[in-house]
């Protein structure tokens, strides 16, 4: 979700957002609900139909589902051992297909929409007090944020490894701790400046 | 006009800032000074962020303690950070963000932000991961993103402390341009040609104010 909209106008990109993560949750649902190889098939040839309906490649779905692979694959070992190989067929490849699917779902809405569509839902939840711009803002927020971190992250690594304290987990966790709130604090000052909470 | 009335401003037990009376009437104004002398403060009392200890500051005639909301809509910020100034994860989305409030339709609002991003060159990037910009671009993001909204001001805090010169050189060229009454606080002096008054603030006070060649003169004599 970071981030990753591939541009285009096929019917998957034109789709509501809010269509979309329906159609995600019924088909995550599904996978849990009928365990079976044939309904991985099944959810396998969904996914590779809305791949080509959606025309963003092969590529961008496979970057998304990579880092999640040695997770999956541990699980798979583990099925392996607890239960059996069906087993781990079905719940490893349900949760590759779960990946690919929402994979596929950011790949082709805007952050944007997603959003919008999350504010809808938690609408109904004003009357108890719930501000679901917030939500909406804050889940943005923490999207933008995680590049980010991930750029400080990089750099405190580069700065503890050039003064020789690659093993120092102190050298490491300090100065990120540090530039992550000071982060935090230039963040805030900038949205007081584009008017959040005017 | 921009006014500063016996503007004092501390943080804890800290002045930053002592009795600075000012008028900014002038369509370019530049400030300068050392690391920790309270220009940066003095920015940020421009358009509310900072509210002063004592005295006030009165933008069209509004005090920034009291009208805070209505200056931030008159009153654009950039920051040196563009990583901390950018909050949506896309670039056309950060520029829609800035435009909320319109009360323009979603069409609208993303018409105008790619109108704004084409004007700063970066319509190509429309939907591009704002993270993936180079520093030079997330910068021009952040400018788009403020201007969008048509500012009657603009308070850049060195804006140009983390890009390179050829960046620096697009920033300052936009800045020149810009029809709006611009505040600039800035480290790079050559910035400064063609402004029409710079204010040196030291140790929490102004003490040179008027012509480029004068005020910056001044300057060079307090670095030596």
């Amino acid at each position: 979700m970071i981030g990753l909209y591939v541009p285009g106008d096929s019917v998957v990109h034109r789709a509501r957002a809010g269509v979309k993560l329906t159609l995600l949750v019924v088909f995550l649902g599904g996978l849990g609900v009928w365990r079976s190889p044939a309904v991985v098939a099944g959810g396998f040839a969904v996914v590779v139909a809305v791949v080509a309906l959606a025309r963003v490649g092969v590529r961008p779905v496979l970057a998304q589902v990579r880092p999640t692979v040695l997770v999956v694959v541990v699980v798979a070992a583990a099925q392996v051992w607890l239960a059996d190989v069906r087993t781990a067929v079905v719940v490893a490849g349900s949760l590759l297909l779960a990946v690919a699917a929402a994979g596929v779902v950011t790949l082709t809405t805007r952050t944007e929409e997603l959003l919008d569509a999350v504010v809808r839902v938690l609408r109904p939840l004003r009357r108890v007090g719930v501000d679901p711009d917030r939500v909406g803002l804050v889940l943005a927020l923490t999207v933008r944020t995680v590049p980010v971190l991930v750029s400080l992250g990089e750099e405190v690594r580069d700065a503890r490894r050039a003064r020789g304290a690659e093993r120092s987990v102190r050298a490491f966790a300090v100065p990120l701790v540090i530039r992550a709130v000071r982060h935090a604090d230039r963040l805030g000052e900038a949205l007081a400046a584009r008017g959040v909470d005017d | 006009m921009i006014r500063l009335e016996g503007v004092s401003h501390r943080y804890g037990e800290r002045w930053v800032l002592r009795d600075v009376d000012l008028r900014l009437a002038e369509r370019r104004v530049g400030v300068v000074g050392a690391n920790g002398s309270g220009k940066s403060t003095l920015a940020r009392l421009l358009n509310g962020l900072v509210v002063p200890t004592s005295g006030r500051v009165l933008v069209g005639g509004l005090d920034t303690a009291k009208d805070g909301p209505a200056i931030r809509r008159r009153v654009g910020f950039v920051f040196t950070d563009p990583d901390a100034q950018i909050v949506m994860p896309t670039v056309a989305e950060d520029v829609a963000f800035s435009l909320r409030r319109s009360g323009l339709s979603k069409a609208e609002v993303r018409s105008r932000a790619l109108a704004a991003l084409d004007r700063f060159g970066l319509a190509g990037h429309a939907d591009h991961p704002a993270h993936l910009l180079s520093g030079g671009q997330k910068q021009l993001l952040a400018f788009t993103a403020v201007l969008v909204t048509d500012p009657e001001v603009l308070v850049c805090d060195e804006p140009t402390t983390l890009l390179d010169a050829r960046n620096a050189a697009r920033v300052t060229a936009l800045l020149a341009e810009l029809p709006q009454q611009v505040v600039l606080v800035t480290h790079h002096l050559e910035q400064l040609e063609g402004f029409d008054r710079v204010v040196v603030v030291d140790e929490g006070r102004v003490v040179a104010d008027g012509a480029p060649a004068d005020a910056l003169a001044a300057y060079r004599t307090l670095l030596l």
